[in-house]
């Protein structure tokens, strides 16, 4: 087992620590032709799902007023950076009540600069 | 075609360069030693006996396993298998690492099949059954077998209920995803037969 955990480290990268409820904004390369750039994603996290090497996560926004959600994997190559907009105030590991949600309702409480440093402390 | 035996290690995903993730299984391969060449001029064909995880109690060893293996001065090795290397520098006692693959080659992994116990035939030969429910009572059921008078008996090969695995299976030209020489490891796409430290037989397909 342990040279599977050996491979597994080896795919892994440095992340940005963030929580569910954080709002985020992902860069992940797309291709284009055979051109590439950056294509960012920002909305709110609202999910984590799996552990180690199959970690994802789940961005939700309002795309022009439809809700548009992806699901990246965390350690993927594709993603160049993930940045770290805004920490939320959440109570849940999984904000899938979000997507019933519009407009005031659909807002996670942002963290006060107090919680926030106090939670980094920790 | 190259061969050589190993151990499966297990399963896992990697990613690759185009962001995608595949699963893969880890084969710890080699080094094994060549413990004796077969030549076509006393055995009728050439091959080359390779051995692998070697048995540190020599009380473990059945007394003429032993002595094939000190006729030639060499530590007992547990698994013993013939296999061709074509091309490459062979002698007894020389090493046969995970060298002879590369990244992206095809290869054929021959394994001892999990052992599945006794099975009916939906899950041994993939009869489709009948209906759950609906006062059905042809569930599971294998149904009829063959005609009343002619034949008379049931054809050879009919497939009926029995004992299902534990047999050798060969996953063909599956793809090398990667080598990693300093830890003898092999890393092949998808899944290969048997369960986690079972012995296999990898052979490079041409």
């Amino acid at each position: 087992m342990d040279a599977i955990k050996i491979i597994e480290e080896g795919f892994k990268r440095d992340i940005t620590p963030f929580r569910v409820g954080d709002t985020v904004r992902v860069s992940i390369q797309v291709k284009e032709g055979d051109k590439e750039r950056l294509q960012a994603f920002e909305g709110i996290v609202i999910g984590r799902k799996g552990s180690g090497i199959r970690e994802t996560f789940t961005v939700r926004k309002i795309s022009y007023g439809i809700g548009v959600e992806k699901v990246f994997p965390i350690h993927s190559p594709l993603i160049s950076k993930i940045e770290l907009i805004k920490e939320g105030k959440v109570r849940r590991a999984k904000l899938y009540y979000l997507r019933g949600k519009k407009g005031k309702a659909a807002k996670v409480k942002e963290k006060s600069f107090v919680e926030a440093n106090v939670m980094s402390h920790k | 075609m190259k061969g050589i035996s190993g151990k499966k290690i297990g399963m896992t995903q990697v990613f690759l360069q185009n962001g995608y993730l595949i699963p893969v299984t880890v084969i710890e391969v080699g080094p094994c030693k060549v413990v004796q060449l077969k030549t076509a001029e006393k055995d009728g064909y050439t091959a080359v006996q390779i051995g692998f995880d070697e048995i540190k109690k020599e009380k473990n060893v059945p007394k003429g396993r032993l002595g094939h293996f000190k006729k030639v001065s060499l530590p007992p090795y547990r698994f013993l298998r013939e296999v061709k290397l074509d091309g490459l520098d062979v002698a007894v006692g020389n090493d046969v690492t995970v060298d002879i693959f590369n990244k992206g080659d095809k290869v054929s992994v021959t394994g001892i099949s999990k052992g599945k116990g006794f099975q009916g035939v939906m899950k041994r030969h993939n009869y489709s059954g009948g209906p759950g429910s609906h006062g059905s009572m042809f569930n599971r059921a294998p149904g009829s077998i063959g005609s009343s008078s002619y034949p008379s008996r049931v054809w050879k090969n009919k497939g009926l209920p029995g004992h299902m695995g534990s047999e050798k299976t060969t996953t063909k030209n599956i793809e090398v995803v990667d080598v990693k020489k300093e830890q003898n490891l092999l890393i092949v796409k998808g899944a290969v037969p048997g369960a986690n430290g079972g012995y296999l037989i990898i052979r490079k397909d041409e």
